[in-house]
């Protein structure tokens, strides 16, 4: 038979019909994708923390410190207990042992008063990796900020470049350490040890990647903040009532 | 006739010894970088692996409750279910892999439940809070309150 060009159309548009609904049906089938075939590429982490939920009951200090095996003495993550006078002069602000026991005692004050956890805010343009003067650490293509301990020299660039005081020198180690955003669970399809332990869910690990993510319904319909916003930094972690008072 | 490079052994020599010398450089370099440097950007893309490998800790509520399903089913009617079983009972990930390795240890509750419900002010107004010492009068919370379904 010979083929002429209406003949040639009507054939290409079944296939292209047959072809978009493969892919369709593949779609479908292939919502939910193994935990090992995790790409880097399709994630972008971050988080969100809603002042207005948390109850500075220290258990994302501990379960961090117990995931990570934080020394003692040091935090990746640590909660602040705020007191704000009136004109915001010289808020009170504690943190006994970052909260890694809470704050047990009752502590009645007339002040406004709060509690903000605190970690790694997971710039996406940090100062922190900008001053490594070997490349140990740096900004993961899912956005996560990390330290090379074969590689890091402990010269402590970093710890001085971070605006938010969230690295510190691991004694036992000799490198560098700070929150990893429990990139060894996240990209195993768990949330982070902090989120994971929070009873109020006051610290929810977020991927803006993820066009599903409440994320974006709730950056929507929220007035959020980051740290140091004059900074530029990019942080990507999002706090839903902060109080102007918090530095 | 004049040939072309008359002196052209002194272009030679420092040729080659600027050969010689990216040679070398390019063979030092080979070794010191290491694998996979500047893949994504200015770091070893193979660190990325390292850091996925790490073990982990808390096994998560999920892997708790599809063994444990009278607690779970408990937990879940009451106002504690969205508080994740590890908060309370320890990293469990290892009791998780094999249950006989790591045998939980019961929380002790005087502290453990003032830990979240102590009053204080900076406290959310809606979150139960009590004094304990005025509340309970001694008594351990969990005569009253069962911890995985606190209502009375």
């Amino acid at each position: 038979m010979e083929m002429n060009r209406r003949d040639l159309f009507r054939f290409g548009g079944k296939l292209l019909v047959l072809a978009s609904a493969g892919a369709t049906l593949e779609q479908i089938i292939g919502a939910e994708p193994a935990p090992e075939a995790y790409k880097q590429a399709d994630h972008w982490w971050g988080m969100i923390i809603d002042i207005e939920k948390c109850i500075g009951c220290g258990n994302c200090v501990k379960a961090c410190s117990k995931e990570n095996n934080v020394p003692d003495g040091f935090f990746r993550t640590w909660v602040e207990r705020y007191e704000v006078p009136e004109g915001y002069t010289n808020p009170k602000v504690t943190s006994p042992k970052g909260a890694i026991d809470g704050f047990p005692l009752p502590q009645p004050t007339d002040l406004k008063a709060f509690f903000v956890p605190k970690l790694c805010n997971h710039c996406a343009d940090s100062p922190c990796t900008q001053v490594c003067p070997v490349g140990a650490t740096f900004v993961s293509p899912d956005g996560v900020v990390l330290v090379d301990k074969e590689y890091c020299l402990g010269c402590r660039y970093c710890v001085q470049a971070c605006p938010y005081g969230c690295r510190y020198l691991n004694p036992e180690t000799e490198t560098i350490d700070k929150c990893t955003l429990c990139y060894h669970r996240i990209t195993k399809g768990l949330t982070t040890a902090c989120c994971e332990n929070c009873p109020t869910q006051a610290r929810v690990l977020v991927d803006f990647k993820n066009p599903k993510d409440p994320v974006h319904e709730f950056l929507r319909t929220h007035k959020v903040s980051v740290l140091k916003p004059q900074m530029a930094t990019e942080a990507k972690v999002y706090y839903n009532n902060l109080d102007g008072a918090v530095r | 006739m004049r040939p072309t490079f008359r002196d052209a052994g002194h272009l030679i020599r420092p040729a080659v010894l600027l050969v010689i010398g990216l040679v070398v450089f390019m063979m030092v370099r080979g070794a010191v970088v290491p694998k996979g440097f500047g893949k994504y950007g200015h770091y070893r893309a193979g660190y990325l692996e390292v850091a996925r490998s790490k073990p982990i800790q808390y096994a998560g509520q999920e892997v708790c409750a599809s063994c444990h399903d009278s607690e779970a089913t408990a937990r879940a009617g009451g106002r504690h279910a969205k508080v994740s079983c590890e908060i309370c009972h320890g990293p469990q990930a290892r009791h998780a892999d094999d249950p006989s390795a790591l045998k939980p240890k019961l929380p002790d509750v005087a502290t453990l439940c003032a830990r979240c419900h102590e009053k204080d002010p900076a406290k959310p107004k809606a979150f139960p809070q009590v004094v304990t010492a005025e509340h309970s009068g001694g008594m351990a919370c969990n005569d009253c309150h069962k911890p995985h379904n606190p209502h009375l």
